[in-house]
């Protein structure tokens, strides 16, 4: 600093001469040196006074930096560490207007999930649902807890669960909010004889395997209760977990690759050693042992998209084969196409057109033309991503003959 | 004898998952996160990482952030590394449930490199794929804030599909907003 100060002071001396002689031309009244060194010493004195005063800013400046920096830590996190930070609310809802024969208006599902992450390794996920909109004693709908369960992650990629949960098969078993699927109503094939939604009690694991794209699942749980009541008809025999019979648990499992963009193919089986849970088959009086193998496909190109998915069921009484209902099974294939249509503020909004052609049968062990063949079209619009508006057009017609049954039904869903 | 059952098939389960995961390098533990941070940082500055710079998110930003995010950003600022017209951003965003940690790379405003760094749902994991990543390589954000692209989605992984959507037009916007300032 004193280096400079000499610099400065000889600088302006060094100028001096020429600029006295300026002053001089210009008969203004010229400075002696005495007087230009007084001038320029409390020129000096206010430029240390200034880097002072700089110096001092700067230390203040960074001083208010760190503080504001301070404050936005202190207001990023002022929600405080309460389990309500570790605690998640979603849901979703659909209300159904169904035409034709029905012509009935019906909120289908309202359902809330929460969940609750103990540490990063442990969790809690529930979901709740009210189906039909009101629930009690000699009410059209009912309360259901579809699933509660605790997770626990092991290794990097790899969950293992107890509780309740959804068993993994299908393409609309797991993943079932509305804006999720096209049609009004969930698709009869996964409906009849998968039977969708359907959950148990047990433990399961599931996760992928590295980069490889192929994922896996698999539960041991509570199973089915099917038996003369009930006429062995696969839907009929959800427990629900609810006061089950727990006499004979069932195994299923899945296997899934979706390594290529767009691309999921999935097949899954179940297997439970006897659905009558020990009561037997009311003719042989032996267990009736039961096998589901399913496969479906799910894929999406431009726009473009395919679902298509076989169920099979396959039971081994002698009480079921009379029925038919030994071989219970059904597939269905769902071209559509989906493309954006942003209007003013709805810039995410997308409209998809489908069509579904399914085919099943409940009692397909007998050649008694009991199969169920629908055809559904309709078109589904998204204002936005979470909220879906739909409409279709079904066309449905038993192998025993008699006229379609033909519906146009509306339906407005959400998710969140 | 069915107790038994269960109990081995516990056993077992806990035994081959962590051999069955074990080689996926970006896992949703905290730890893991900011050590995939760390070496995103270094790969995309050459192992020269600069110091962090800071966005502060004013009321002009916040009006723009909501309309990628459809919800307020959460945070009075965001972080960011720089070195000439590269930027690098570290962001999160829920997928269903929980946070997705992303890493973006942008270079003279189109995406260089985007990487999930920490994944935490159970489901929707594909979009950590490289298959999937790829797609966002190159692209620009236009002045309706859109990609100036189409991505692909993933059948089951939706709303993680839309969650990178939104960072990657977020780290986009972001990255306009410094190199206009500077």
């Amino acid at each position: 600093m004193a280096m400079m100060k000499t610099i400065l002071a000889r600088t302006i001396l060094a100028g001096l001469p020429a600029a006295l002689a300026l002053s001089a031309q210009a008969g203004e009244v010229v400075p002696s040196p005495e007087e230009m060194w007084k001038i320029i010493q409390a020129q000096q004195a206010r430029i240390d006074a200034l880097e002072t005063e700089l110096a001092e800013t700067q230390v203040e400046t960074f001083e208010v930096k760190k503080g504001v920096e301070a404050i936005a830590d202190a207001t990023e996190t002022s929600g405080g560490s309460g389990w309500y930070n570790n605690t998640q609310i979603g849901g979703y809802g659909e209300l159904h207007y169904e035409g034709g024969a029905k012509d009935e208006l019906d909120f289908h599902r309202f359902v809330l999930f929460v969940g609750h992450d103990f540490t990063e390794n442990i969790r809690f996920f529930s979901e709740l649902e009210l189906e039909h909109a009101i629930a009690g004693e000699g009410k059209v709908g009912e309360i259901e807890l579809e699933q509660v369960y605790v997770e626990m992650d092991i290794g990097q990629n790899a969950h293992v669960y107890a509780g309740m949960h959804l068993v993994p098969v299908g393409l609309l078993n797991e993943t079932h909010e509305p804006p999720t699927f096209y049609g009004v109503e969930r698709n009869a094939v996964e409906k009849n004889i998968i039977p969708a939604t359907w959950w148990e009690g047990g433990v399961g694991i599931n996760g992928n395997v590295g980069d490889s794209g192929f994922s896996y699942a698999a539960m041991v749980s509570s199973g089915l209760n099917l038996n003369t009541a009930n006429g062995y008809k696969i839907r009929s025999g959800r427990q629900k977990v609810g006061i089950a019979q727990f006499k004979s648990q069932a195994y299923s499992g899945r296997l899934a690759y979706s390594g290529i963009l767009g691309l999921n193919i999935a097949s899954s089986i179940y297997y439970q050693p006897d659905v009558t849970q020990k009561v037997g088959d009311s003719i042989s009086g032996e267990d009736v042992s039961a096998f589901l193998w399913e496969s479906h496909i799910d894929a999406k190109y431009k726009g473009f998209g395919l679902r298509a998915l076989y169920a099979n069921w396959s039971l081994d009484g002698a009480e079921a084969s009379v029925s038919g209902r030994d071989k219970q099974s059904g597939f269905y294939i769902e071209p559509s196409y989906k493309l954006g249509v942003p209007m003013g503020p709805l810039d995410d909004a997308q409209i998809g057109v489908f069509y579904r052609y399914s085919d099943w049968d409940n009692e397909a062990g007998l050649d008694n033309n009991t199969g169920v063949k629908r055809s559904v079209f309709g078109v589904n619009y998204w204002p936005i991503d979470d909220v879906v508006l739909k409409m279709d057009y079904i066309i449905e017609d038993k192998d025993s003959g008699g006229a379609s049954n033909k519906s146009m039904n509306l339906g407005v869903g959400y998710q969140f | 004898m069915r107790i038994i059952r269960i109990y081995l098939f516990l056993i077992c389960t806990a035994l081959i998952g962590p051999f069955l995961g074990a080689n996926f390098a970006h896992a949703g533990d905290g730890k893991e996160a900011a050590a995939a941070q760390v070496q995103f940082l270094e790969t995309a500055f050459s192992n020269d990482v600069p110091g962090h710079k800071t966005l502060w998110i004013d009321k002009a930003l916040k009006k723009d952030v909501k309309k990628i995010l459809r919800h307020d950003y959460g945070a009075l600022r965001v972080r960011y590394w720089q070195n000439g017209t590269r930027t690098v951003w570290v962001l999160e965003e829920i997928g269903k449930y929980k946070p997705i940690t992303v890493g973006i790379v942008i270079n003279e405003g189109a995406i260089e490199k985007l990487e999930v760094l920490a994944y935490r749902e159970s489901h929707g994991w594909e979009v950590r794929h490289d298959f999937f990543t790829h797609q966002f390589i190159g692209a620009r954000l236009p002045k309706d804030k859109k990609l100036d692209r189409n991505v692909d989605g993933i059948s089951g992984a939706t709303l993680s599909v839309r969650a990178l959507k939104k960072l990657a037009r977020l780290a986009l916007y972001f990255d306009a907003q410094v190199q206009t300032n500077e």
